[in-house]
């Protein structure tokens, strides 16, 4: 996960480095973040504690030649990672996190062809840990493809002053 | 009595069907993961890549690629020993459909370090329908794995 800077939400968000709005529009492309931008995976939001993330079907992705399915860990990786930047974005802006673990299931498949969209909720943060979950959906979170729930470890920026 | 020429023979049609087995798979070509076979065991092998890195600095595998990892070693230990078990009968049957993943667990330990990572599979309960399986992986130490997966599996339906 990307390193916090600026003091407030908005200067850390566009601080972040690598991010730049995709070609085709839709939302912002990881490129300091090479897995990430290997499977072209997007940004679209990430404030107070809530991450948007998307990927595109993609036919190098895909889990099960049968039937054109993404491979499960697709969703993982999609998960992990929006899970990650809803933790960067609470209010707190802790420096860095690391996934300690993710408790996924699946729901249904993947429908072949269709963007992955991901939200993700840090929903608590201690002084060391944060959890978050998160959802994965075509068209809406509430028919979800696969859901998830998970534990962070923080590094946490000093208290100014003291 | 088997000549062990036989046996060489056998041997190379279960590597090369193992190797079939996981390349079918777009997305294990994709992240470039290969299985080693001894018996009935296998030993997934996942070579460093600067693309599986998650973030640059520290330099560290991204943690869905290791998920991925873990889950891709889940699924092939299964239809592998669909495969392998059929393989006594029919020297080259087709490839059954493969498992679904019900749910899994992460449990990341440590980092994964910019190299070679390996995974071994134990299946802890197999059911009628659902399989209990563990996965760990590891780097240079398999006395000090980097990740380990539990989960549930929906095997294939018969017929």
């Amino acid at each position: 996960m990307a390193e916090s800077k600026g003091d407030t939400l908005a200067e850390w968000y566009d601080g972040l480095d690598g991010l730049e709005p995709a070609p085709d529009g839709l939302g912002k492309r990881m490129r300091m973040l090479p897995f990430s931008a290997e499977i072209d995976m997007r940004m679209h939001e990430a404030t107070d504690g809530t991450a948007v993330l998307s990927i595109p079907y993609d036919a190098r992705l895909v889990g099960d030649p049968e039937t054109g399915v993404l491979h499960g860990g697709v969703i993982t990786a999609l998960l992990d990672t929006a899970c990650g930047w809803a933790v960067m974005a609470a209010p707190e802006r802790p420096l860095a996190t690391a996934t300690l673990d993710l408790r996924i299931d699946y729901m249904r498949p993947a429908t072949v062809g269709e963007r992955v969209w991901c939200r993700a909720e840090c929903y608590r943060l201690t002084r060391a840990i944060a959890f978050a979950r998160a959802v994965a959906y075509h068209d809406s979170p509430d028919d979800p493809v696969a859901t998830a729930q998970g534990s962070f470890i923080l590094e946490r920026r000093p208290k100014g002053g003291a | 009595m088997i000549e062990p020429s036989n046996d060489a023979e056998r041997q190379a049609d279960r590597d090369a069907a193992l190797g079939a087995l996981v390349e079918t798979v777009p997305y294990n070509r994709l992240l470039g993961v290969e299985f080693d076979r001894l018996g009935d065991e296998l030993t997934g092998r996942l070579p460093f890549r600067a693309t599986l890195i998650g973030n640059p600095a520290p330099a560290a595998l991204h943690g869905g690629v290791t998920g991925s990892f873990l889950e891709i070693t889940a699924l092939v230990q299964l239809a592998w020993d669909q495969v392998l078990a059929r393989m006594e009968t029919t020297p080259v049957p087709p490839f059954p459909a493969f498992p679904k993943t019900i749910d899994i667990t992460i449990d990341y330990l440590r980092p994964g370090q910019p190299r070679d990572t390996f995974a071994r599979a134990s299946v802890q309960k197999a059911g009628r329908r659902v399989v209990n399986l563990h996965v760990q992986a590891w780097q240079d130490s398999r006395a000090r794995p980097i990740a380990m997966l539990r989960g549930n599996f929906l095997m294939p339906g018969e017929g």
